[in-house]
Parts: C-alpha cells; structure tokens; sequence
C-alpha cells in the first residue's frame, strides 16, 4: 500500500479537517488515520491517507493542497510515509 | 504507525533545522569515451553523460518532492580525465576542449557540479597527468561548473612532491587567471591525499577506476540538526552527548538512504554510497562550528576544539554506519572555512588560524577547505601547506584535501565575498617564513614503515 502523511499546522479554524477531507475525497484517497492536538489555539493535525487507487498525480495534490491551505491560512504538507518510517523505525 | 510528534519532528528537522540531503551525485565511468581523436572523445563524453543522467535532475527534484525534503545539489563525477583524455590529448588545449565538453553538458543537463577533471599522481605523472595539471588554469578560467581534483599521495604509495611542487604553482597561476573574480577559479581544485574513489561531494569528486560503469552515491547533511539536538541536552555528561548526536546522525543518514535507494532505481543505476557528512553552508543555522560552540567552545578555534571536532565526526560515522550498510565517501564533519557562518565568525575574531584548522583536520573528514590567503603567498609555501595536509593524510590513513584560494590583491584581515554556497571568505594570516628549499628537492616521499601490510 502507498500511504502517504498530510500534516496540518496553524491557527484553528472552523472546517479545516472538513475541507481536506472533502478534497480528499474527490481525489478518491481514503483516510486511514487522523490525530490532532490544539495547543494555545495552535491546531496540529497527521492524517495517514492511501494513495494507491488516488486520481492524478502526486504532484497536483501537493499543489491543489497548496491552495487549499491558502484559503485556510495555514500550512498543509504531503510527504510519502516512508520518510517518517525510515527515521523513526529501525 | 507513525505518531504525530514522530511526523511534526521530522518536518521541523526540515522547515526550521536545515536538514537537507546535500547531493545526488551520479558516478558515470567515461573510459569507454577514450579515442585517438580528441574531437570524437568529447562526443563520446557528451553522448554517454546525456545517456545516463539526462533525466538526473528531474528524478531527483521528483523524489524531493515526495518525501518533501530539499535536495541540494544534482552532480556528476566521471573517470579522472587524465585516463580518459591520454589517447587524444597532446597539449593543453585538447584538454581544455574536453573541460568545455563537460562543463557544457553539465549545463545542459541542469547539474551544479561535475566533478572528475582530475589526475591520480602519488606516485608518478604520465605525460597525460602533467599535461592535465598544466591545463588547469586554463581550464578553471574558462569553465563554470566543473571541479578539478589532483590526488598527490596515498599511504601506499607515498606523497609525490613534483606533483606538489607543480600544484603550489598552478593554484597560483589559478588564482592570477582569475583573479577579477577573487581568484574564484581556485575554489574549484581541490589537492588530495587517499582520494575516495566514490566521493560524491565536490570539488573532489571523481569516479573512481575501480567503480562500476555508473552509480548512484548521496551526501547527507544536517549541522542544524546536530546542534538543535544538542540545544536540549545543554550541560549534560559526555555520554548523553555522544548518545544525542548518534541518534540524529542515524535519523539524517536514513533519510539519505532512502533518497539514495529511490534515485537508484528511478534512474536504473546501483546504489553506491552514503557520505555521511555533516556539510556546512553559509546560511544561519547550518554550521558546524556552532555545534562546536554548543558544545561549549566560545569560538572554533579555541583550545578543545580539536577535541570537540573528533567527538563529533566518530559519533557522527558511529551513529550513520547502523543507518546505512554502505557507507563510503568521506563520512565526517566538514570543515569549510569561508562556507560556515561560525567558522567565518571564529576567524574574525582572530580564534581560528591556518595552524589550528591543520590540527582539526588530523580528526575530521577533509582538510584544508575553502582557505582563503593573502594574494602574495608564494607557490612554494603553497605546496608547503599542501605537502604537509598531504603527510596527516598518509601517516593517519586518511583522507586529506587543500582546497586554497590566494586571493590577488589582498592582504591578511580583508574579505572577499563569494556569495551563494562558497560564502565569504576571511583571508587568513600565513607563516611567513620559507620552505622553497624543502619544496625544489625532486622525488617523492616514501609510503610509511605501516603501508607494508601485506
């Protein structure tokens, strides 16, 4: 399975998981985990997605989650799992 | 499953701790490129190069954009062009025409650097390697992005002191070619001793005869990292200290070593090598001077900084080695003077001497790097400083390097700024008293008694 970890830190707002998740949706990419963690009104989230039957390329999600985190005022990243795992797995 | 501090700790590694891998480089064997004609050599060259790292740049910004982590540098080193050119090259100038061959192709492809115009020498010159080293101020004056490399002994062989003889003069006549530029052509020649065959950092890269027809090897960075990881554990023992810099160091080099397994089988090349360095550059936050000073120097420079510099390169390669199973190069801290804020800083400062730098280099990876000196020094003292970084590396089993600028011009205490990975350089006070008589003896020095190991 290629999995892949979205990040989302910045000030909490309303609709933040809603609208990566409606996004994600259209993308035909199925959330396998999300956690999240507000510390003074800062709002850090992990969502761990699968990436296997996804719709485009791995390059138009990270630009289209871009502007999605434009909208919000926040910064969202995608990175493939295995760079996480790598460093924190032996 | 991975947890959120897990992942959050990873990206501020990235986002706030500069925490980069610094190259891709492929290694690409130019011996089958060798014709009698020089014209039809550099064809080859152009066409084998194109062939095989023509998608290298892309592949490599591709994999930075996946894992989200920043790669530095796309490079290539080929074979020393010594061998490759000693079929076709009867005078300097065919030697040149292969440097513009390279140089052109390395723009074309978008690499920042190409290593590998470069001759192997400790123990002799064939006429090739001489004519080679001739050619080298022409070459670096009318060449960008390539980098020119001379290996002058090796703790088998010895050290060849005509070739060190020679090379003082030629990082001379270098640095007057170029000295519109503060004698820029010199930042891209590099003298060494127990050259790695698959070194991938520049200037001193080059692929090595006994490597495969092409390869893939990554150099790691991190300072930043190292010293944010120590920032939490200021004051504490000896022991914690090491433990804190293996863990990072173990973190980073996995970190190359997925970039590396994911270029290798992109571009269909084998694995080579993990350079587990810690590469400094200019920008704040990426020196390792200040991981020194962290460790509780006031300056590099200062007394226990040759210490603190062994403590953090053994740990730093004890860490790396459970990373990766092939780890080569030259694995260890850099120590770039004009290129680490810190250590621009500690030799403003008047803490940090040519002296002190030579001591550090008998534990750390390199040598004497990015050594900016006064316009006048002189060809001899030049390859004095040479023959003596060269005679750490023999007698040690290690590879050492001088990568020296004598900027025209100007004095001790000035500055030339370079700009963009090069820094600025603070032009360092050289002892002023001779060495030409030791330097015009002809011959080499001998391998030392512990090379006769067989």
């Amino acid at each position: 399975m290629s999995r892949t970890i979205i990040t989302a830190v910045g000030k909490d707002t309303p609709g933040i998981i809603a609208s990566i998740s409606t996004f994600l949706d259209t993308k035909e990419i199925n959330i396998l985990d999300i956690s999240q963690t507000i510390v003074s009104g800062i709002f850090n989230m992990m969502m761990i997605v699968n990436t296997d039957s996804m719709s485009g390329t791995f390059d138009e999600l990270t630009s289209d989650l871009k502007k999605i985190a434009e909208n919000l005022g926040i910064d969202i990243r995608c990175q493939r799992e295995d760079i996480f795992d790598m460093m924190h797995r032996i | 499953m991975i947890n959120i501090s897990e992942a959050f700790e990873t990206q501020n590694m990235i986002q706030h701790e500069n925490l980069d891998v610094r190259t891709v480089t492929m290694g690409i064997s130019l011996l089958d490129c060798a014709d009698r004609d020089v014209d039809k050599t550099c064809e080859n060259i152009r066409s084998k190069i194109k062939k095989l790292a023509g998608n290298l740049a892309k592949t490599a910004d591709e994999i930075s954009a996946e894992f989200g982590v920043p790669i530095v540098n796309k490079r290539i080193s080929v074979t020393p062009i010594a061998l490759v050119g000693a079929s076709c090259c009867k005078s300097t100038d065919d030697f040149v025409k292969i440097a513009k061959a390279l140089d052109g192709t390395a723009k074309e492809l978008n690499i920042n650097f190409m290593g590998g115009f470069s001759a192997l020498v400790s123990k002799g010159m064939t006429t090739s390697d001489r004519l080679l080293m001739e050619s080298l101020p022409d070459v670096l004056s009318s060449t960008e992005n390539l980098c020119c490399s001379i290996n002058v002994g090796t703790t088998k062989s010895g050290i060849n002191m005509d070739a060190v003889r020679l090379m003082g003069r030629i990082v001379r006549k270098t640095a007057e070619k170029t000295k519109d530029i503060g004698s820029y052509g010199c930042a891209k020649l590099v003298v060494l001793c127990n050259a790695p065959d698959d070194n991938p950092f520049m200037a001193g890269a080059f692929h090595g005869v006994t490597e495969p027809d092409a390869v893939i090897n990554v150099g790691v960075s991190g300072p930043g990292v190292v010293k944010a990881a120590l920032e939490k554990v200021h004051g504490k023992s000896f022991q914690i200290l090491c433990d804190t810099i293996k863990k990072t160091s173990f973190k980073i080099t996995r970190v190359g070593q997925l970039v590396a397994q994911e270029a290798a089988s992109r571009l269909n090349v084998p694995f080579g090598i993990i350079d587990l360095s810690l590469a400094p550059t200019p920008a704040v936050g990426d020196s390792v001077a200040d991981i020194i000073h962290e460790m509780g120097i006031e300056y590099c420079g200062a007394p226990g900084t040759t210490a603190a510099l062994a403590l953090l390169n053994d740990q730093v390669k004890k860490g790396g080695v459970m990373a990766s199973s092939y780890v080569g190069g030259l694995s260890g801290a850099f120590i770039p003077v004009s290129e680490d804020q810190g250590m621009i800083e500690a030799a403003r400062a008047g803490a940090l001497t040519i002296e002190k730098l030579e001591a550090m280099t008998c534990v750390c990876s390199v040598g004497l790097d990015m050594i900016a000196v006064p316009g006048d020094t002189s060809a001899a003292t030049i390859s004095g400083i040479i023959a003596d970084e060269a005679a750490i590396g023999m007698i040690n089993q290690k590879t050492t390097a001088v990568r020296i600028i004598p900027v025209i011009g100007h004095k001790a205490g000035e500055e030339y700024p370079y700009g963009g990975l090069m820094g600025t350089a603070h032009i360092m006070k050289v002892n002023s008293f001779k060495c030409d008589e030791f330097i015009s003896r002809a011959g080499r020095i001998p391998a030392p008694i512990h090379s006769f190991k067989n």
